[in-house]
């Protein structure tokens, strides 16, 4: 029998609009001079693209992210030919060619704020769930399925959550609701209000996420139960206490987007604030080397582990790594020295400031390493007393999906969590005053132009909607659980494998519209 | 412990605005004139300076090279007139291998002498053409101490540009019999060249000639350059000389302390003829990038040459045939060939043409490279643009003519120490302290077509697209 975990009912989502007043949309409406203002568009748009209040002389800008595109042609409602005027005119946003990248495309930004907004799934034609990047995720896809496969179950009826720990030792269970929780992005790297939200949210939808490591501000508090302290090679911040009230302790060994490179926080960033937090001077930069300059092997790791263990006799312990040619190794040797949670950080993620060479080059993007992993711990017999979870450049619903069938338990989210804070990945964060749009700053003003509210709710929206998208393709394989899922890579095709006739039934990859 | 080397570099910013990324773009007719909330006033980076005011009251502004595009502006402004383009002479900087995003970050290395950075992971292909469908390799608990970049340790870069003996003799008295050839290090495994087109005034030379002595490595150049105003810079100078010109530069040759020769028949002849001039000279011959490459490496190695150079054209492709291979395989192809045959330690191997970001240069060195040498980065440092209308006789749109050689020096200083301080990152996360170990160390690189067998060839089966970059 399989086994069967509670699910608890997750809350609906709670509409947060933009804090910007423009929202940028895949499709551009221009409304020339010819415009009478009669209202006829207002009317008869049934999602609210146009809206003219009484006693305004003009209808207001039109809300551009919510039309439908030229498919609309079709509709008796299509505002462009039923304009009197003929004032209205509709295209593709030329803007788009300036916002995103390879990774994360106009159109999969664009979708993640409509989900952080909403809590559902885009409506308008955009592809949230794949990138142009030519490879890895971009490249996976889900097998068409079997139509007699499908099974109506509703979506709280499916699991997606994952147990956290599988050693068989008395420590506690933690299971979490979604099979993600979120990464480590420190105290003075973020501004308080998203480091609190991401918290909010993390209790909102029982999951986890990490304090990164800059210490572990005291208004983390009232969420240690869905707070990971990182323990993190400058051991900024890290107190007995921090490590005492938490239910997972993560050792960061490295991070995907610079491996083997350790952390600079500069200067400027280091305030008051961030300073007292890591007991630091201010103003000074501040480094995390690489790696633990106290660890040099496995017996040593193993020390660390057990020193964890011993603070905190409840916490589980996870290993933060990143991808490099021996991470099958790694991962062996941090689960024999005791490591409940192994996670490997991929090459091509991270969400702060890291040298491009590094980003681009450094060891190998996750795809590769996941399906490696898995297969050398279950050859090595402990797969299944591990919980491998995966992270670094996992981008969507989709991807998380990809990572959990080619082998993984679950996945760390980082940057998308950040786009559902109105991230427009500018790479910025470190230049001048900081994030211009408030996520990443310490600034003064720009510090706190987010409400923790506001922070909360956007990324319990988002990940509502993804939690629709994992339902959905559950239900096509008849699947109730994600935990079904882990390592069925027979589920998947990668295009580059199929021949020219199977590649065509499968989606294409979208076409890169951002000049890079 | 020799003195630690370092690049001394010094913000040298651009004497002409550089060609931008971004335009803000204003639809100003629907703009409701004296908003007090106006975004421009409020950006995050002061981009529009004054520029708020009635347009009759403002200047031309100049958004392109510093809006950092963070859509404030175009998300914020009440009209919502703003919006955003790519600039069109951005998109015709370069061409499909110098892409204007590295034009751009070279200038950027240029102007602050910092390397790159940026927050929110990678943005680019998962995987392309050429040195991009390599990666290094990182080392997660079990390697040496190291901390690359925060000087705790020592990272060394320099290498050999000198022959060595693969084994040493002594009599029976224990002396030593053998007679080691001179020892030549540069500082970093990176030469300099005289660019064979751009505006190449006396200012421009003098400005890359006292680059390579400040950063201790040598300039490859044309006899002529060695006489003259340049003439002061020869012991940094590696003249390009040919067996026949040999005898016209004898002068030159006496006060240098490394000759290049083409390769060409009886050409041993003449680096014998240069022994006997000088004993203690370092000799390199330059060999095309062609497919007789491997194989003329290993009939020159067993000559007594210190260095063999091999020049690919400017996007790093194989010479002489219609479908070349990469600068990539081809180093490995000289490198292997030189290792089997048991000559590899003998000598240096030193890459040219396609080398365009920091990373090339860690990369070939992977693939079995001792060093490489740039000649179209140097151009771009001087705000070149390569836009080849010097080629056409016509005026640059930079002035190169009209730098000042101190200025010019600078921004190439700033240049190699950011893809100096580069390098240091991947030798650091490889754990990997000498520069000299990098060479041909493959096993600290993935591969994209190994990865791919590996990790998804149990699961996928055969990969049925042979190149990694389709779309």
């Amino acid at each position: 029998m399989t086994m069967q975990i509670t699910v608890p009912l997750l809350p609906e989502g709670l509409t947060t609009p933009s804090r910007f007043r423009n929202q940028i949309g895949k499709y551009r409406i221009t409304r020339s001079s010819r415009c009478v203002s009669c209202g006829q568009c207002a009317e008869l748009c049934p999602y609210g693209v146009h809206s003219r209040h009484e006693g305004y002389s003009r209808p207001l800008r039109p809300r551009e992210d919510r039309c439908i595109g030229p498919d609309c042609r079709e509709n008796e409602f299509y505002c462009v030919d039923q304009c009197p005027e003929q004032a209205l005119s509709l295209g593709i946003n030329p803007i788009l060619e300036t916002l995103g990248d390879y990774r994360w495309t106009a159109e999969m930004l664009i979708g993640h704020w409509y989900m952080a907004e909403t809590g559902q799934l885009p409506y308008v034609d955009i592809e949230y769930s794949l990138g142009s990047s030519g490879g890895g995720f971009d490249k996976l896809r889900f097998r068409i399925p079997d139509p007699a496969d499908y099974r109506e179950i509703p979506d709280h009826a499916i699991d997606t959550g994952i147990r956290l720990n599988r050693h068989r030792d008395a420590r506690a269970d933690v299971n979490i609701s979604l099979p993600c929780y979120g990464g480590g992005m420190s105290f003075g790297s973020t501004a308080l209000p998203v480091m609190v939200g991401r918290a909010r949210a993390a209790r909102h939808l029982n999951t986890l996420t990490c304090t990164g490591e800059g210490g572990y501000p005291d208004e983390l508090i009232p969420y240690a139960a869905h707070v990971i302290t990182q323990v993190a090679t400058g051991l900024f911040g890290v107190k007995e206490e921090t490590i005492q009230r938490a239910r997972v302790v993560e050792f960061k060994y490295a991070q995907g987007a610079k491996p083997g490179l350790g952390g600079h926080l500069l200067g400027d960033k280091v305030t008051p604030e961030v300073a007292a937090l890591r007991e630091t001077v201010v103003g000074n930069a501040l480094f995390s080397p690489f790696p633990f300059h106290s660890v040099y092997s496995v017996e040593d790791h193993k020390k660390h582990v057990d020193w964890i263990k011993q603070v905190n006799p409840r916490a589980l312990v996870a290993v933060k790594v990143s991808t490099p040619t021996d991470a099958d190794m790694v991962a062996v040797g941090s689960y024999y020295a005791g490591a409940h949670i192994i996670h490997f950080d991929g090459s091509y993620g991270g969400t702060g400031a890291a040298p491009d060479i590094a980003k681009k080059n450094i060891a190998m993007p996750i795809e590769y390493a996941i399906p490696r992993v898995h297969r050398f711990l279950k050859e090595e017999g402990v797969r299944e007393e591990v919980c491998l979870i995966a992270s670094g450049g996992i981008r969507n619903a989709m991807d998380v999906a990809k990572a959990i069938a080619l082998g993984a338990d679950g996945c760390v989210i980082g940057t998308a969590e950040l786009v559902a804070l109105e991230c427009v990945r500018c790479g910025n964060c470190e230049s001048g005053r900081g994030c211009p749009r408030g996520i990443a700053s310490t600034d003064p003003e720009l510090g706190h132009i987010i409400t923790e509210e506001w922070a909360e709710n956007r990324i319990v929206n988002m990940y509502l909607a993804w939690r629709k998208q994992w339902c959905e393709l559950l239900r096509q394989y008849g699947l109730t659980s994600l935990n079904q899922l882990v390592g069925r890579s027979d589920l998947l095709v990668h295009l580059d494998y199929l021949d020219e006739d199977e590649r065509v039934r499968y989606n294409p990859a979208p076409v890169n519209r951002a000049v890079i | 412990m020799p003195r630690k080397y370092r690049i001394p570099t010094i913000m040298a910013p651009p004497r002409f605005p550089p060609v931008g990324k971004y335009a803000v773009v204003e639809s100003r007719e629907d703009c409701a004139g004296s908003c007090r909330n106006c975004v421009k006033k409020n950006c995050v980076y002061n981009t529009f300076g004054e520029d708020y005011r009635h347009w009759e009251m403002i200047t031309e502004p100049e958004y392109l090279y510093s809006c950092l595009g963070c859509f404030r502006c175009v998300q914020e402004c009440t009209r919502g007139i703003f919006s955003r383009v790519v600039n069109p002479d951005y998109r015709t900087l370069g061409d499909g291998y110098w892409r204007p995003e590295i034009i751009h970050k070279t200038w950027y290395q240029a102007h602050t002498g910092r390397i790159p950075v940026s927050g929110a992971g990678y943005r680019g292909p998962f995987v392309g053409e050429g040195f991009d469908s390599m990666w290094t390799d990182m080392s997660e608990i079990v390697r040496p101490t190291r901390d690359g970049i925060h000087g705790r340790e020592y990272i060394n870069t320099t290498v050999e540009l000198s022959r060595r003996l693969t084994r040493l003799e002594f009599g029976q008295d224990l002396s030593l019999l053998s007679d080691p050839p001179p020892i030549l290090e540069v500082p970093l495994p990176l030469l300099l060249e005289r660019p064979s087109f751009g505006v190449l005034g006396e200012n421009v030379l003098l400005a890359m000639a006292g680059a390579a002595r400040s950063l201790g490595t040598m300039m490859l150049v044309q006899p002529e350059d060695c006489t003259g105003p340049l003439a002061r810079y020869v012991d940094d100078f590696i003249p390009c000389l040919t067996r026949d010109n040999l005898h016209e530069y004898t002068e030159v040759v006496r006060n240098t302390r490394m000759v290049e020769l083409a390769d060409q028949p009886g050409v041993e002849e003449g680096i014998a003829g240069l022994r006997t001039l000088r004993h203690d000279l370092c000799v390199s011959v330059s060999i095309p990038l062609n497919k007789r490459a491997a194989s003329r490496a290993l009939e020159l190695a067993r000559s007594d040459v210190d260095t063999l150079r091999f020049c690919a054209d400017s996007h790093g492709n194989e010479l002489d045939t219609p479908e070349p291979r990469f600068l990539k395989e081809m180093i490995r192809e000289v490198h292997l060939g030189l290792v089997r045959a048991g000559l590899r330690q003998k000598l240096n191997l030193v890459f040219s043409g396609g080398i365009a970001m920091a990373e090339h240069m860690a990369k070939a060195m992977l693939c079995g490279a001792d060093a490489v040498t740039i000649d179209l980065p140097l151009l771009v440092a001087l705000e070149c643009r390569l836009c080849d209308r010097c080629i056409e006789g016509l005026p640059c749109p930079v002035r190169l003519e009209e730098i000042d050689p101190e200025w010019g020096c600078q921004r190439i200083l700033n240049l190699v120490g950011a893809w100096r301080n580069q390098l240091i990152e991947v030798m650091g996360a490889m754990g990997i302290r000498e520069a000299r170990r990098l060479r041909g160390e493959v096993g600290r690189s993935l591969w994209f077509e190994d990865l791919e067998r590996e990790s998804f060839g149990p699961l996928f089966g055969e990969r049925k697209v042979k190149e990694p970059a389709s779309r």
